[in-house]
């Protein structure tokens, strides 16, 4: 993956039915790359956040932003900067651990600040979190040992600082047209 | 607050009359039963369509020609289905419609139930919005938000899909003061400083064009961009959806841009140094090639989406907002100016002069012959004489339609009704019925192909039902006539599947079966005698067909994804620069 192109974009949405499509779909439609989607619920139930990490030139990103804008169930979207951010994502490696290299694998398992979430005689399934160079580089690591299956997240991005993607538009869910 | 209690389908009738609705093009059918009864009982009048995709052309018609939201009811499964080419159009255009349709059973969504269709699913993409009702409470909800978002902003289709349970199910009815929603905001004002920032670059320039686009019909900014362009002197194009909105014989007028515009219009786009650019998008069949669309101008670009801002061409000075009122604050600012004493009005007379030289020099070209076969564009412009400036004329898509926006003077916005984005052949038929239905007292022409009209006369039932007294000119040459203009100039005129028997069907005939009068012109005399003759008649609809030389051609052309520089005129010119490349490649392999 390139990152010359990536972009992360934050989107907080109304928690309604088919949103999701709404926004998959807009990418489909209009040819876009995701490399990655996540989406969850947010502290108000009324709305969820999505982290989209596009794969476009600044001049494509700013279409997407409008697009995405037009939606109407979406309610803002931050561009977050990779400086000014901390990213995160999640990953679960399955990975062949026989007993004889069970130790090596709990070594890397330790410089990467990773878990073990589940062990059988055969295999440990390794659960990482971090940016997605980090996880890239466990993976490549634990390839050697022949990895059964991983699972990856998606990212997940919060603007460093006290501000907040609501600042400013909580009086707008209140707000009547 | 009235707290009545009544049934979810008599909550939508209620919706439509707060919401002012007179008129509603529809086709029952079984998830929708239960609103077809309390339409009995409503002062909102049901147009019958013969077909769903009448029903939303109609309604789009009816948009087209007052400004107001169309609405079209239909049912479940195919029924909604049909509906898809008709939002997709509306969408496309900016057309204010909302759909309502009929949903099976709550219960039975998901299971592929009878007429059951994902119809939210499958309309996102061609809508602005859409929804499924969930709960009869959020009827009136749905159906106020779906007005609100089909008739602000930039307008488009907004569709309801209703469970057939929640239209019979009870509720108590109030309905909502507001519309919340938090995700939908459109922008009205311009931002001051981009507008300074627009004058002053007009006063900088010296061969400004106003590109005028549907986004100025849409937001009636007429009046405005009259001001601005008489106050600054600054001749103005208007695109296939703007024809109308800037009369084109006033004398800064220069007709249409695009693959088929009027020579001048593409030729002022491309020599120009400023584009002031109001409620118009880029489309490629305006600007063809577009790294050499307009090579020396700026562009300032003014557009309630801002998602058209940037799309297609970099704005210098981007401008969001309605397009009425920001015309009118790049007015009012001008004119501040002006009183100051600062040079804001461009110093363009020389372009101005170098343009209407350009204007006599091209003229639109047809050779009729007294004793010839009726020309295409003497039909059409005998049509216009005949009915005047105070019709509404309707187009559907191909040669009869750029014939039709070429060579009628338009005069007045909403005057000239078509399908430009989607290009919807059949559009002109159900169009028209919808215009009529908003606009009784106009004369309203539909000017068809003979293959848009096979695609859609059906509808005529609705209108001789409705009392819907349209006129239906058939300009029939016997040929899918743009498609067969391409095949003849860029297939070796290997015609394929193009040819439509002049006859078939017999177009007198047809109007006999629907018991309304029938005409037939072959002949220039017979053209005059059967248009005095149809003009006549304002108590039924009329069907004419015209029979014109189908060897006619579209000209000006751009060859599609063809820079504006390659615009010709007429077929020899073609040829000759046909020749040339293939003398050019011959040199170049030698």
């Amino acid at each position: 993956m390139s990152d010359a192109g990536r972009h992360t974009l934050s989107v907080l949405v109304e928690n309604k039915p088919g949103v999701l499509t709404r926004i998959a779909g807009m990418f489909a439609r209009r040819a876009y790359n995701i490399h990655s989607l996540a989406v969850g619920p947010t502290d108000n139930p009324q709305l969820s956040r999505l982290t989209l990490v596009v794969g476009s030139d600044a001049v494509q990103v700013e279409q997407i932003v409008k697009q995405l804008n037009k939606l109407v169930h979406v309610i803002k979207i931050l561009e977050l900067d990779p400086t000014e951010s901390v990213e995160r994502e999640l990953q679960m490696v399955k990975v062949n651990a026989p007993a004889e290299v069970r130790g090596q694998i709990l070594q890397l398992v330790d410089v990467f600040r990773a878990k073990v979430c589940d062990v059988d005689h055969d295999a440990i399934t390794i659960e990482a979190s971090g940016s997605p160079e980090k996880l890239e580089a466990l993976q490549a690591l634990l390839e050697p040992y022949g990895i059964r299956e991983l699972v990856r997240s998606g990212t997940i991005s919060l603007g460093r600082g006290a501000k907040s993607i609501t600042d400013g538009s909580k009086n707008r869910m209140q707000r009547v047209v | 607050m009235d707290k009545q209690t009544i049934t979810g389908a008599q909550a939508v009738m209620r919706s439509l009359e707060q919401l002012g609705v007179d008129v509603v093009f529809g086709y029952p059918g079984g998830a929708i039963l239960p609103l077809y009864d309390p339409m009995l009982d409503s002062p909102v009048q049901h147009v019958l369509a013969r077909h769903e995709q009448g029903a939303i052309h109609a309604a789009s018609g009816y948009a087209h020609a007052t400004g107001r939201v169309g609405v079209c009811i239909v049912t479940s499964g195919p029924a909604a289905t049909n509906l898809v080419t008709g939002l997709a159009d509306a969408q496309m255009d900016s057309i204010p419609v909302v759909a309502i349709t009929g949903q099976v059973s709550s219960a039975a969504i998901g299971t592929d139930a009878f007429q059951e269709a994902d119809v939210t699913g499958i309309t996102m993409p061609v809508t602005k919005h859409n929804e499924l009702v969930t709960s009869p409470e959020r009827i009136a909800g749905a159906i106020k938000e779906a007005f609100h978002i089909a008739e602000t902003g930039r307008p488009g289709a907004v569709l309801v899909d209703i469970p057939k349970d929640i239209l019979a199910a009870l509720l108590d009815w109030s309905w909502p003061q507001h519309v919340d929603l938090p995700g939908y905001r459109p922008t009205v004002r311009g931002h001051s400083r981009m507008v300074k920032q627009a004058i002053a670059l007009i006063g900088e320039s010296t061969r400004p064009v106003i590109y005028a686009g549907g986004g100025l019909m849409r937001a009636n900014a007429a009046d405005e961009l009259m001001e601005l362009a008489e106050l600054l002197q600054v001749p103005v194009v208007t695109t296939l959806m703007a024809r109308g909105i800037f009369p084109d014989e006033h004398e800064l007028a220069l007709g249409m841009p695009g693959m088929h515009g009027h020579y001048t219009a593409v030729r002022a786009l491309q020599e120009s140094d400023l584009l002031i650019t109001l409620g118009a998008r880029f489309d490629d069949r305006v600007t063809g090639d577009l790294e050499h669309f307009a090579p020396h101008a700026k562009v300032i670009h003014v557009d309630v989406d801002p998602a058209e801002i940037g799309k297609n061409r970099v704005a210098d000075v981007p401008i969001v907002g309605d397009a009425k009122v920001v015309v009118g604050q790049l007015v009012k600012d001008a004119r501040e100016r002006i009183e100051r004493g600062d040079a804001v009005v461009p110093d363009a007379a020389a372009w101005r002069q170098h343009l209407k030289e350009m204007q006599a020099e091209h003229p639109l070209l047809c050779d009729q012959e007294p004793d010839g076969p009726i020309k295409p564009q003497t039909a059409i412009r005998a049509i216009y004489d005949a009915w005047g400036p105070e019709g509404t004329y309707v187009a559907g898509v191909g040669q009869h339609q750029m014939w039709t926006s070429q060579l009628i003077p338009w005069s007045r916005p909403r005057q000239w009704i078509n399908s430009g984005g989607l290009g919807t052949m059949g559009y002109a038929v159900p169009a028209a019925i919808g215009a009529k239905a908003g606009l009784p007292d106009t004369p309203v022409i539909a000017i068809d192909g003979d293959g848009c009209f096979q695609m859609t006369f059906q509808e005529i039932a609705a209108a001789v039902q409705h009392d819907l007294n349209v006129v239906f000119c058939v300009i029939n040459n016997g040929f899918l006539g743009m498609v067969r203009q391409w095949q003849h100039l860029f297939y070796d005129d290997r015609l394929s599947s193009v040819h439509l028997p002049q006859d078939l069907p017999d177009l007198v005939k047809i109007a006999d079966a629907y018991g309304i009068p029938g005409f037939r012109a072959t002949t220039m005399d017979e053209l005059s005698k059967v248009l005095g003759e149809a003009a006549l008649i304002t108590d039924s609809c009329v069907l004419i067909d015209v029979r014109v030389d189908p060897q006619e051609m579209v000209f000006p052309m751009i060859p599609a994804g063809g820079s504006n520089e390659m615009m010709i005129e007429s077929v020899d010119e073609l040829r000759a620069r046909q020749a040339e490349d293939a003398a050019a490649a011959a040199d170049s392999e030698a």
